[in-house]
């Protein structure tokens, strides 16, 4: 346990001192949905249509941008050889990691979410589906795609590889997360598609941490 | 304590050695030589357990280290090329994290160890602002701290200066009187007066 909360201080520590790796994700975000209204449409009957879609895309796909670099730095500079060959668990370190990295870019899309819905013409009755699915649902994109992180960490260019290792994993979570925003919007109940997301969320729970550690032995092991 | 029976590693169909027995007392340092390529880092990297294509058993006080994975792991302290030391981090906070994840790296205090390797004054300074040599320096104070019976330490004397190297070669020798093991590869002739030293070459 202590050694949970080491490995999250260390990594938000990091994230603290390389400002880009929080920034780029949000920017990424941020910009993508900007450019929206100025090439579709900035009428709100328009936007408010595709709304669900476009922001449960821009976040899959920030946090996607953000996952080569997950265990890259570990790798290069040794501390995961470091952490191999210390009896502590590379399971425990796992789970730390990929909460520190949802810390820094799903929790922090969900956060600024809502602005961007206004942004869209999001109806406010659906700011809190938005909020809450992206709250649900990005955890699982965290786990799923350092699953693909730690597979391709010892490869030279695995950024293109990650995409394609996780992208059919993450269909499932981006369905039924534009699914919550869209019920939003049509002013139906929520609770069915957030308990789905939920579900999703326990299940990589239980089971990514031990795949990430075992991608992670594998690709140390070369 | 440790003893190596008939390891033999192959990689990209070459044999980079087999038929390797040896055994370490307690307060001996085991120097492997060999040519660039000849497979000196392959092995500490066996021995660590970081590589396991291999065969052949390794033996830490009588028992297979393969059976007891954590608590060999928990006796030995490795530096490879790649330290493990983050350059955003300052040498202090890199520390820190070394004695988390080693729970035998708690000898002494981390200001006293950076104070002996002369890094006294930098505690506060990102290591991406040390030069090279202060960067090993701030892997020499893990030895400093470390209380591992066995060091694997892998060109532990690159980009050291000229007191450095003899700070650390006194650091090692210092280890092994005191009852640990030491194994290590270097280009670096050693002076030792005693009947500490083995050496191993891999070219043989």
């Amino acid at each position: 346990m202590n050694f949970l909360l080491a490995t999250i201080r260390r990594e938000l520590l990091l994230a603290f001192r390389n400002r880009s790796e929080i920034i780029n994700p949000l920017a990424f975000f941020v910009i993508v949905i900007a450019l929206f209204p100025l090439a579709v449409s900035p009428e709100a009957s328009v936007l408010a249509n595709i709304a669900p879609g476009i922001l449960w895309v821009a976040a899959l796909l920030a946090t996607l941008l953000s996952l080569e670099s997950l265990f890259k730095q570990d790798f290069e500079d040794g501390s995961l050889e470091q952490i191999m060959v210390s009896p502590q668990s590379l399971l425990l370190l796992s789970i730390g990691k990929v909460i520190s990295h949802w810390l820094i870019s799903g929790f922090l899309l969900a956060l600024l979410s809502p602005l961007l819905g206004i942004m869209l013409f999001l109806p406010p009755i659906a700011i809190g589906a938005l909020v809450s699915s992206l709250l649900l649902g990005t955890p699982t994109l965290s786990l799923i795609g350092a699953i693909g992180a730690g597979l391709t960490v010892g490869l030279r260019k695995g950024g293109m590889l990650i995409s394609l290792l996780v992208l059919p994993l993450y269909m499932p979570v981006l369905i039924f997360g534009a699914g919550t925003v869209q019920a939003g919007v049509m002013g139906l109940p929520i609770g069915g598609y957030l308990a789905i997301l939920g579900a999703m969320l326990v299940l990589s729970l239980m089971l990514a941490p031990f795949a990430i550690a075992a991608a992670l032995r594998l690709s140390i092991r070369g | 304590m440790l003893s190596v029976l008939n390891l033999a590693c192959e990689r990209d169909n070459r044999m980079l050695f087999n038929q390797l027995n040896f055994s370490l007392a307690v307060g001996e340092i085991l120097q492997i030589e060999g040519q660039n390529g000849s497979g000196k880092t392959s092995l500490l990297r066996i021995l660590c357990g970081l590589a396991t294509s291999f065969e052949g058993e390794i033996h830490w006080q009588d028992l297979n280290v393969q059976d007891k994975l954590s608590t060999y792991l928990a006796s030995i302290l490795y530096v490879g090329h790649h330290p493990g030391i983050k350059s955003s981090l300052t040498a202090e906070e890199n520390l820190r994290w070394m004695q988390q994840l080693h729970p035998h790296l708690n000898k002494g205090s981390i200001s006293e160890a950076l104070q002996k390797v002369g890094l006294y004054g930098y505690e506060d300074v990102p290591c991406y602002a040390l030069s090279a040599g202060q960067q090993r320096r701030v892997g020499l104070a893990r030895l400093y701290l470390s209380n591992h019976p066995l060091w694997i330490l892998d060109e532990p004397f690159t980009a050291l200066d000229k007191r450095g190297v003899m700070e650390k070669e006194q650091l090692i020798v210092e280890h092994a009187t005191q009852g640990g093991c030491v194994i290590l590869t270097t280009h670096h002739d050693f002076e030792l007066p005693d009947q500490r030293l083995r050496k191993i070459n891999l070219d043989q």
